[in-house]
This record gives C-alpha cells, structure tokens and sequence, in this order.
C-alpha cells in the first residue's frame, strides 16, 4: 500500500542527511561526525549534484515532504543548507522540515530558513533537566530552549516539534513528569518522545557493558505511561508509538515511513524506499562526496522484499500508528485474546485494530501475536489513505 | 572338550582415557590387521559419538594374526550404564586386559569391570600405558594394582601404547598366559551373541562366539531365548573388515547375519544353537532392566509421529531402552522411555535429535518407586506425577545402589561430604594406597541421576571416579512435589523426593524457574507444593514493554530482523497453560546447586 492521495496522486518525500555535529551524544548511533567540518563545503556541493542528477533522470515526482536530518543540519550556515532546498522540486504544500539544536540555531537563521519555503522545525531538547541532560552527554542549557521557541514563533513558525527522551538511568519520574510539562507549557504542536536505548558502539554503550546502570524497561513504561496521560489531556493525542501531535499537526513525512511510501535518501548513510525496495547510501561523507564526484551512484545497498514480507511489513508498521490495521482478515480468536488482555481495541466503526496505552509498550509481542493469526496474502490499507491529504487528522 | 591351541580370546578392560582405543589401533597395525594408510585414530568406535566423546558404546570385536596364533581382541563398553554388555563381552573371553593409565592409576568402574572378569574366571593380564608420560609412577600404580587385586606387581606390563613400546611384549604375553579356549566341534552348536547392531541394508548383525558345534553359513539356527527359527544367511570374520566364511568353530568369534529386522529378536546374552541338533542355552541371559526413566516430547506437537517411528528406528538398534506413550498435561503426547542409566539416556536423546533431526523436550530424569498403597494394592511408578495421592500411600520403596567411589585421599573429606548430603550410607572405606582411597556407600539411585557424578567431579577436580550396582529396594520418607505455574500444577515438572529435603527443593527449583522463563505479559506465580500445601512461592513479574521506540527510514529493516527472532524464540518455547516455558525449563532440577 503506497501513500496514495484522495485526488489519485503520490505522496512522496525527499530525506537529506545532514552528517555534522558540534558533539556527540553519549547515546547517539546516527553517522554523525564532529571532526569533518573541512567537508561541509563538498558535502553541500556533493547534495546539490545528487539532487540535480536524480532530476535529470526524470524519476522524480514534486515532493511533498522534504526532511533534513542528521547530524545537525542547523550546524550548516542557513545559506548553504537552503541551496540543497533550492534543488528540490515539490510541492505549494510541502512541508520542510528542519532539525535543529538549539544552541546552533538564532533568529536570523530561522528567518533564513522560513523565507527559503521551511515550515516546519524540529528540536532536539531530550530533557530540561541539566542533570539528566549531563548524563546523556548532552551540552546545551535548556534556558536556551525557551529562547529558539519564542524565535521560532516570531519568525513565522507556527508548526514545530521538540524531541524527548525518558528514562535516562537516573532520572527520577518527578524529573520526567518536569521535563513533559515544560514541554507542554511551550504549547508545541508536535512532540516526539523516545525511551533511551543502549546501542552497542556508542559511549553510553560501553559504559553500561563496563557495568554502568542500563535503562529500565519497568522505568520506562511508567513514565511512557504518565507522559501519555499528559499529552492526551493536553489535547496532543498519540498518532504513532513514540510521537504525538495537536490533531491536523502530524508529521507528514514521518507518515510516510509507516504507509511504505516512496522517499529519496540524500547525504551519505540516508535510507530511501522506491518501488517496494528499500536502499542506503554510503555511510560516510567522504565516500559519499567521492562516489558523487566519480559520477558514480552513492547508494551502497538495497533489498527488495518478496510479497509476503511486503505485506507484513505493512502491517507491522501501519500497527504503530493510530490509524492501526484492518480486523478483516485477522484471526478472531486473537483478536479477542488481545483484546482481552487490553492490548488492542476493535474499532468496529472502523473494523480496525489499534493499540491501547498497554499494547503500545508491548507492540512487539501484540505484531508477534497479530501475525501468528493472520492469514497470509491479505491485503492492508496503508496509514495515509485514512489521514487525508493536507493534515492528516486523526 | 578339545583345546583349540592356535586361537586367545580376550577384552580390554579399561577406564576412560586411559589408552584403550589407541592401544587397539597399536594392536590393529602390528598384526597388519589395517595398513598404515588406512589406520585412523579410534578405529573400531564406528559411531560419530564414540568418536567425539571418546568412548565405547558398542562393543567390537577383530580378529587379529600374530606370529603362529590368531587372537581376538573384544572391545567392550566401558560405562557402568552397560555392565550387562560388559558381562557378556567377558564371557565370550579366556582373557582380560586390564589397562591402567600409569600416572593416573586405577579407577572404579575399571576395578568393578575386573572384579567382573575375576568372577568369570578370567585370565587378568595387567598392564600400565602411558609410561612416555613425565607423570607416571608405574611402580605406585602397579602397587595399588596388587593391593586391590592381588596380581603381583613384578607380573604387571609396561607399555605406551601411543609409541607402540612393549606392545609387542604384550601380544606374546597374552598368548603365554591366556589359556586357549576349549570346546567340542561335534557337539550340538552354543554360540553366544555378546552385541547385535542394525544394518539398514542387511538387518541385524550380531557378534558371537561360538563355544561348542560349529556354526555352518546357510544353516537352520535357533534363538534359544527368543524361541525363534532363522538361517545363517552370512557367517564371518571381522579383520577388521568383515569377510565370510563358510563356518566358525569352537572358540572362534564372528559375526552373523541371519535376515533378522530388528535387535530386540538377537539380543545380547542370546544363545544361538541348530534347529536340527539343538544344544542348551548358555548361563546368563538377562534382559537388562531400564533404571532411569524421562519423558521425551517433541517440542513441536506435529511432531509426534516422527518421534515415534524414531524411536522405533532406534530400537532396531539398540533393545535395551524401553519407550511407551504417555500423555502430559504440559506437554502433550510423547514417550515415557527407560534407559540403563543416565549417559545411556544422554545418548538416546542425543541419537534422537541428531540422526532423526527432532527438537525435544526431556524431562528430568527419575527412578522407578513402588508405592504400597492402604488398599493392600501396589504400584509401579516411573513417572513422578504418577504416584498416588499421600492419603493413599501406606509406604514407599525407592531403588539404592552400592556406590563404588576412587579417590586421592585428599578428597576423602569431600566425598564423604557429597554421599552425606545424598542420603548415602558407608559401608565401606580402605587405603589401596597411601594416597588413593576406595569409599562404598548405599545411596538412592535417584540422587545419583541427578547430579552426583557432575558433582563428585567437581569436588576432586576430576580425580575420583565412581562405579555403582543395584542393591535393591528399601523404604524411603518420599514427599511428590508439585510444581504450579500461574496456579496450574505443571506434571512435566513433578518431582519425588525426600521429605527432608522437601523445602530446600521447593525453595531451589521456583527459585531457579523464575530466572529460566521469561517475563510474560502477566504475573506468572510459580509455587512448589507437596499435596496442597505451598511450601515455597516466586513471581515472574509481568513484562511492560518490548516496543523498539524509533521506527524511521532506517529502522524498518532492522525492526523486521528483531520481529524474525521473536518469531524463531517463540517456536523454541513450550505453551503451558498461558505461558510460554523454554526447553530449559524442563530439565532445571538438573541444575539446582546442591
């Protein structure tokens, strides 16, 4: 199932990474380097070109999500990151998104941004909490927070997103529950919430092999919980497992990923979706500038998935969202198990499957599950054809 | 009774790794029995687990040529799973080779196998191996060997088996000092049959030897003991490799293939005679008693037929393990087998999974008790969650065994320690020398099946070893304890023990579940009782989240990966109730420190 639109076209996004960054996070495994700002000048060049050529090839429809991450892509001077803008075709209504640290970010930049056909920004606050802000390995004062919304606000935006993250070893839930209702109190209309994951390779990673405390699965689903209690009243209900949006400010490029709709990687180490495949550019800057200058192509790797592992990817991902998956061809007796165990609910208006608080925790048990009893060769509708095209609602 | 001066027949009694199978190969090549280029190591262990463990599951038998004599050498197993096999191996011999490794010096299973040989009147011809090694001390070790057996030390061989020196030595000697068989060839026929093993293409094959009469190709034999009529389709030699002969006569070993499909009808101890001329059955034929019993079940319950016709498979091979359908709660249909002992029932399950490629669930392994029930009834129980209600039991009987333990004195402390904690009484402690000690204690079978062999290993850092026999019956203050999973007793997981030892078991075994079955989506309360009466409790708490928080481009491959594990986990867990167990699980008692 593609993002297909009420008036019969095709969502498509464009995804650019933004490989630089003024530090690293203690529990960041994204290609990012702190050490490459010397490249910076070829890696936009690099952009530009990869850009210019897939035009030129004719495969590429208007875009209607662009998508810079990273990294830092707000370590760019502004300038230099909307020349990459300024290559891609899309859409009067595309949104473009932009991440932004908030130490790396001022008002003349956002005004930059804004006037290039940026709508949308995204923040990487993680906590307000400075302690638990030093336990991430994180630098930047959450004072500074404050400051980039209210510039963000003036410069226009009127859609943003900040991104939190609990759980943190050490932080008390009185110091999560804070952290969510600063969050609140700046009235963002979009925010992302992520539980803190160990990933092997990183500083944080070696430092709970050595025998530092590991995040708490039990931690974390209790604040997961009260932090969803809170968004709920605040009328910022939950549109997929770890994100949570005013209703009409979802993230439409986001969507994307969980409808297996097409989007294009740029930047060395982005992943792209075309035609049922999925595929993933080289991972550093350097081999990514260098493949580009040799007029060579950046991807390093695809895979295509046969119908089946097509189909249960789509329900695996349509399963994280609110929309949820059709009840059709699941198998009743499962159905009421996990309903019974206050995992799903049955929408009957709908005849969908959608998480509860509970399930959401669980999601990979419930998909285990869902799968074991759903019969194969059945059709899913995808995410985007029930959120409309504009703003999505829920 | 004529003598039949050119042939000896004798076995190996060895422990081990004491060098019996590369004394074999030593032998093998100087009597030309294999050329150089086709030796291997481990020549006659044939089967890919005699290989890998090392050891002698079957016993093998060659004829080899040396000078003007022809000897046959049988290879016996060497495990107290398979004394009966042992047995009938020593009775097809004149001869016994007992073969000492010098620096580690005698060992219980090997002394017990002896004493065997002495009782069947046996020619014992001691010999040390291993003197190249910098740790031996042939001369302690050929002391010990006199004090425990009385065969004089100057008497005692020394050789190195793995450089070949004084093996020649050694074949003279055995035809010196075993005395060559007797036996009359116009008498009426007695062959004994001392191992029989399946051949898909030619059905069973056995190795005998025949002791009067002689055993003619193409004639009509009888099985005495099966009473069964069959012909002598292939009579032959093994040099090693088997050639046909057109007939064996007294003293002479053999193999013969007579069209039989499975070796429950050849079975070891059988005595083969004419149909035209019969003779009489020779002394000793036993069927072997299983002694250690589980459950087999397929982890996947599909699986059940293919399990069946397995064991039915294996059986062909291999009568002494017994297999009867049962029905658990737990785990669905599958088998309550017997084994001779625990390595036996090691090897069925492993032979199981990996010839016949089944995924199993064992439970943990148990005697057999009789119960005496108020009614004046009794009952035979081979399954824990078999035995009858306490309300109804006047008494139980639990097997015991006479537990033969070697050890360097300075684990005397140690082991007497162990058979202490394992009910066990000493009936016996001698210095065979100033440094190694012989301690025989009475113990329940069942608490040597659990981990009393892992256990006595550990405590001596490898040192002591251990033989046992049956020695009958006797009352025991047992208590069946029952394992409740979310409230719902769990047969798979009943257990009959001491009543003394009752809480310390309860307490252990949820103690030790609670860390083997992963967090559920509920609480799962796993309780011991003994009747109705909970005698130790532990909670598996609920698991409140599994989800993968980031979902992005980049993740939806390595989500799918982490979905696939999921899956394949799930496969290798056993529903019980509402829960999901792993195979582990199954066998934790195994485990439990003691």
């Amino acid at each position: 199932m593609t993002a297909s639109n009420p008036d019969g076209t095709q969502d498509f996004g464009v995804y650019v990474h933004i490989p630089f960054c003024a530090t690293r996070c203690d529990y960041c495994d994204f290609a990012t380097w702190t050490d490459r700002e010397h490249l910076q000048d070829s890696y936009v060049d690099a952009c530009v070109t990869d850009l210019r050529r897939r035009v030129e090839e004719g495969l590429f429809p208007l875009a209607s999500s662009v998508f810079f991450g990273g990294g830092t892509p707000s370590l760019l001077p502004p300038e230099q990151l909307m020349t990459i803008l300024g290559e891609i075709p899309r859409t009067s209504t595309a949104e473009v998104t932009v991440e932004c640290n908030p130490d790396s970010i001022n008002r003349s930049g956002l005004d930059i941004y804004r006037a290039h056909g940026v709508n949308r920004l995204s923040f990487g606050v993680q906590s307000f909490d400075e302690q638990v802000l030093a336990g991430l390995g994180r630098t930047h004062n959450p004072a500074n927070v404050e400051r980039v919304v209210a510039d963000a606000r003036l410069a226009g935006f009127d859609n943003f997103n900040l991104d939190l993250i609990y759980g943190t070893p050490g932080e008390s839930v009185d110091q999560w529950l804070a952290t969510v209702n600063s969050a609140i109190a700046l009235n963002p209309p979009h925010l992302s919430m992520y539980a803190l994951t160990v990933e092997p390779g990183t500083p944080m990673g070696a430092n709970v092999r050595a025998g530092a405390l590991a995040p708490d699965d039990d931690d974390q689903a209790t604040k997961y919980e009260l932090a969803d209690e809170l968004l709920t009243k605040a009328k910022m209900p939950w549109y997929e497992i770890s994100n949570w949006a005013q209703v009409g400010y979802e993230c439409r490029h986001n969507l994307l990923h969980w409808a297996t709709g097409d989007y294009l990687a740029i930047g060395c180490a982005a992943h792209g979706h075309r035609a049922r495949s999925r595929y993933w550019n080289l991972r550093t800057p350097e081999r990514y500038i260098a493949a580009i200058a040799a007029q060579e192509s950046p991807e390093a790797g695809s895979e295509v998935l046969d119908l089946n592992a097509q189909r249960e990817e789509e329900f695996v991902l349509a399963l994280r969202t609110s929309t949820g998956v059709s009840a059709r061809k699941v198998d009743p007796e499962v159905i009421s198990a996990c309903v019974d165990a206050g995992l799903i609910d049955h929408i009957s208006s709908t005849d969908r499957l959608v998480l509860t608080r509970r399930g959401r925790l669980l999601a990979t048990e419930v998909t285990v599950r869902l799968l074991a009893g759903n019969n194969a060769g059945t059709r899913y509708d995808g995410v985007l054809t029930a959120m409309g095209k504009d703003r999505p609602s829920v | 009774m004529n003598a039949q001066p050119r042939f000896r027949n004798f076995a190996i009694v060895a422990h081990i790794d004491h060098g019996k199978s590369t004394l074999a190969d030593r032998l093998l090549e100087l009597c030309g029995a294999v050329e150089a280029r086709d030796m291997r190591a481990q020549y006659l262990d044939s089967m890919d687990i005699e290989r890998e463990r090392g050891i002698t599951i079957k016993a093998q038998n060659v004829r080899l040529k040396w000078r003007d004599h022809i000897l046959h050498l049988i290879d016996t197993p060497g495990h107290v799973d398979f004394g009966y096999e042992v047995s009938r191996s020593l009775a097809a011999c004149e001869g016994a080779l007992l073969l000492v490794d010098a620096s580690q010096g005698i060992e219980a299973q090997t002394l017990a196998n002896c004493f065997s040989a002495l009782e069947a009147n046996l020619t014992i011809v001691a010999v040390l191996n291993k003197i190249d090694l910098p740790a031996a001390e042939p001369e302690k070790r050929a002391a010990e060997i006199e004090k425990v057996l009385g065969i004089p030390a100057d008497e005692i061989l020394r050789i190195s088996a793995k450089t070949g020196e004084g093996v020649a030595e050694l074949l003279d000697v055995i035809v010196e000092r075993v005395p060559p068989p007797a036996g009359d060839p116009d008498a009426p026929l007695q062959a004994l049959i001392f191992d029989s093993s399946y051949d898909p293409y030619r059905g069973v094959v056995s190795s005998l030897r025949v002791f009067n009469g002689t055993l003619t190709s193409g004639s009509s034999l009888r099985y005495i003991n099966a009473s069964a009529l069959h012909e002598a389709e292939e009579v032959g030699v093994r040099s090693p490799s088997p050639s046909p002969v057109a007939a064996l006569g007294p003293g002479e070993v053999g193999y013969l293939i007579a069209g039989i499909k499975a070796v429950g009808e050849a079975k070891v101890g059988e005595t083969v005679t004419n149909a035209a001329n019969p003779g009489v059955a020779l002394a000793g034929y036993e069927d072997p008693k299983p002694m250690v019993f589980c459950g087999l079940y397929p982890v996947d319950g599909d699986e059940y037929v293919e399990l069946r016709e397995s064991l039915a498979k294996l059986r062909l091979n291999d009568s002494s393990f017994t297999y009867e359908p049962e029905t658990s709660g737990a785990l669905g249909f599958g088998f309550r087998c017997g084994f001779l002992g625990l390595l036996h029932m090691e090897i069925i399950r492993e032979r199981l999974e990996r010839e016949y490629n089944l995924s199993l669930v064992a439970t943990a392994p148990n005697v057999e008790y009789r119960a005496y029930l108020i009614s004046g009834e009794s009952e035979v129980v081979d399954n824990p969650s078999a035995l009858p209600s306490p309300n109804q039991i006047e008494r139980i009987e639990e097997p015991f065994v006479d537990v033969t333990a070697l050890t360097p004195s300075e684990y005397v402390g140690a082991v007497m320690e162990l058979a202490q904690q394992r009910r066990g009484e000493q009936t016996r402690m001698e210095y065979i020398s100033e440094e190694r000690v012989e301690l025989v204690y009475t113990i329940p079978l069942a608490e040597i099946v659990s981990d009393f062999f892992d256990q006595l290993k550990s405590r001596t850092r490898g040192y002591a070893s251990l033989d046992y026999e049956p020695a009958g019956y006797r009352v025991a203050n047992l208590a069946k304890v029952d394992i409740l999973l979310n409230s719902v007793a769990v047969d798979a997981f009943s257990t009959i023990v001491h009543r003394d030892k009752a809480y310390d078991y309860g307490r252990k075994m949820t103690e030790k579940l609670s860390e083997l079955i992963p967090r559920q989506l509920f609480d799962v309360p796993i309780q011991a009782a003994i009747g109705g009466r909970i005698i130790a409790r532990q909670t598996v708490k609920a698991r409140r989240k599994d989800v993968i928080a980031k979902c992005y481009g980049g993740d939806v491959s390595r989500k799918r990966k982490l979905l696939e594990r999921q899956k394949e986990g799930k496969k290798r867990m056993k529903q019980i109730g509402r829960v999901e167990v792993p195979q582990e699980a199954f066998v934790a008692a195994l485990t439990l420190d003691s």
